[in-house]
Formats: C-alpha cells, structure tokens, sequence
C-alpha cells in the first residue's frame, strides 16, 4: 500500500490508511474484557451445576433436600440479594448524576444487604454442619456446598471490592477511573443476582420437589 | 486496516473513541424500578407455586425452571443492560458463544451421567470383594 502512496505526487500525500494512531484511553476496553470475565465466571458455576446435577441424587444414605433446606430462610436471602441490586442500581444513577455523597450512600446500603445475604447464608451452612450434613457426609452434600460456597465466595469479595471502591471515592471522587471500576462492580453484582437465580431455583425450590 | 475509514481529520486532532458506539448502556430510574418490580413477582411465584404446592411436583419443576429463565433474560436486559449494541456487538456474541458452551455442558454431562447410572450394572458385595 506505501507503493500508492509514493507515486502520489509528493506535497499531496493520499491518506488510504489512518496516518495517526488510535487514541485508547486508557480503560477503554476494560468493560469488554471484564465482560469476557464474567463470561468465563459463567463457565465455572456451568461446571459446578453440572457436577451437582449429576452428584445431586447421592445421598448416600444421609440427609436430602427436604430433610435440609428451609425455604423461607432461602426467600428471605434471595430478598436481600434483590434489594442489594436495585440499591447498587441507585448508586449508578447517582454516579452517572455526579452526586458522589449519594453513590457512597447507595453504595452503603448496598453493603449492608450484601452482608446480610452472607450472614443467612452462613447462619444456614452452620446450621447444617451442626446437624451432620457436613460436605463429607454425601455427594450431594459436597456438591452443595461447592456450588453454594463458590456463590457466597463471589459476594464475599464483591463486598471487600466494594468497601475498597467507597475508600477510594471518599479519597479521589467520581474521577473516570473510579466511575469506570463502578461499572465493573455493577456488572459484577449483578451477574452473581444471575447466579442466584440457578442457585435458588435448581438447587432449592427443585430440591424441595424431590 | 479498520475496515470503518475516517474522514481526513485536522493534523494533531485527537480521535479517541468517544466516536465509536462502546461501552454500556446506562439504565434509569424506570427501567430500575421495572427490573426489581419484575424480579420480585418471578421470584415469588415459584417460591410460592413450591411452599404451597399448588401444581402436581412435575409441573411445578417446569414452570419454576420457565420462570427463572424469563427472570435472567429480565436482569440481562435491566440490570446488565445488555443489548447488541454493546461494545459494538461483542458483548453479546461473548454470551452468545457461553451459552453454546453452557448448554452443551450442562446437557451433555447430565445426559451421559445418567446413561452411565441406568445402564452400568449394579455391583454386589460379593463383586467387589473379587475385585482385581
């Protein structure tokens, strides 16, 4: 292609490709990748649901699903997990408004449900291992925990990710950086809500049907 | 070479790429407010449909499994803001590509377990006990 632009006659150079680079700002494709992320996070819990799919019948003479599970202890998780989204949701429209004392409240909030979700949960897991259903009693019991402690592992470092955010708005503000971390996590929090609807649906609710 | 040509810019005139299509779309108040309005009604008729038995076990299983993949189609869509626009489109060729994998996962180790369970014979004591 240079050939062309050598014969052109020499004041007048013919542009047939971009003469300056690209501007990347820097993260501009951050939100991609960190979507491909995501993606390969699906693929993960994919293999954990398959696994308890498979293993989730072995009860091998313990406990099952009925016997464990307490729905409306599930109802009361999936609730806060719900409500943590919306309010993260509240604090994009605040971030995109550039109100950053009302992005911390939400952003707050949204903790606050978070960590309520964990403390169910882990309440639930106690309670099961009290009784025995430990993750070494069956298969299916194994495969419960992994699936279900992968999730609660997520939101564990979606919250720490989350504190560290508010620490770095309180220190910078809604600087492009830090909006754009925002939307990382707010894609990150709502796709464990994505999760936790397989989660309560397939393991829970069809548990409880057996 | 990109396959979108540029006008002839000004020498030195940066051209990031503000220009492009990228990036996520933002929700608002509504489309919020929509996606937690329609999340709480699909959580709550299953839940309700199993605590209170209300249809035979079999239905209820394909109902509850109906309801939970029109509530990930409502968060991909109000809370991801996910749409083909994104990212130029990429975005959801990603998921796209994930769902192949996922369903070929999912239904192939569910289908080839359980092939494997029926029709493997089942073992004595006494069989195992000779086993090398």
């Amino acid at each position: 292609m240079s050939a062309d632009t050598m014969t052109a006659n020499g004041d007048a150079q013919i542009a047939f490709y971009d003469l300056d680079e690209h501007d990347h700002p820097e993260g501009g494709s951050t939100l991609l990748g960190f979507w491909i992320y995501l993606m390969s996070d699906c693929l993960i819990f994919a293999m954990l649901f398959a696994t308890y799919g498979v293993l989730g019948h072995s009860y091998a003479g313990g406990p099952g699903p009925r016997q464990l599970f307490e729905l409306p202890l599930v109802a009361l998780n999936t609730a806060m997990l719900l409500f943590s989204s919306i309010t993260y949701g509240f604090a994009m429209l605040a971030m995109n408004q550039n109100k950053a004392g009302q992005t911390q409240l939400w952003l707050f909030v949204t903790a606050l449900f978070g960590i309520a979700f964990l403390t169910i949960e882990l309440t639930e897991f106690a309670s099961l291992i009290h009784e025995g259903a430990t993750p070494q009693r069956s298969a299916f019991l194994s495969s419960f925990f992994t699936l279900v402690g992968t999730h609660g592992l997520h939101v564990t470092f979606g919250l720490i990710w989350l504190f560290t955010l508010m620490v770095q708005i309180a220190t910078k503000g809604l600087i492009p950086a830090n909006r754009r971390r925002l939307m990382c996590l707010s894609l990150f929090w709502h796709f464990l809500d994505v999760i936790w609807i397989g989660v309560f649906t397939f393991v829970y609710l069809m548990g409880m049907l057996r | 070479m990109s396959a979108h040509q540029h006008a002839p810019h000004a020498a030195g005139e940066p051209h990031g790429h503000g220009d492009h299509e990228g990036g996520a779309a933002h929700g608002t108040y509504a489309s919020y407010l929509l996606g937690f309005g329609l999340s709480v009604v699909l959580t709550a008729i299953p839940f309700w449909l199993v605590m209170a038995h209300v249809l035979p076990n079999e239905t209820t299983g394909y109902v509850i499994m109906a309801f939970a993949a029109i509530q990930i189609v409502v968060h991909m869509i109000l809370f991801l803001h996910l749409d083909s626009k994104s990212e130029a489109g990429w975005n959801m060729m990603a998921l796209a590509f994930t769902v192949v994998v996922l369903v070929i996962t999912l239904s192939g180790s569910l289908w080839v377990m359980y092939n494997m369970n029926t029709n493997m014979m089942p073992m004595s004591v006494e069989d195992m006990r000779q086993m090398p």
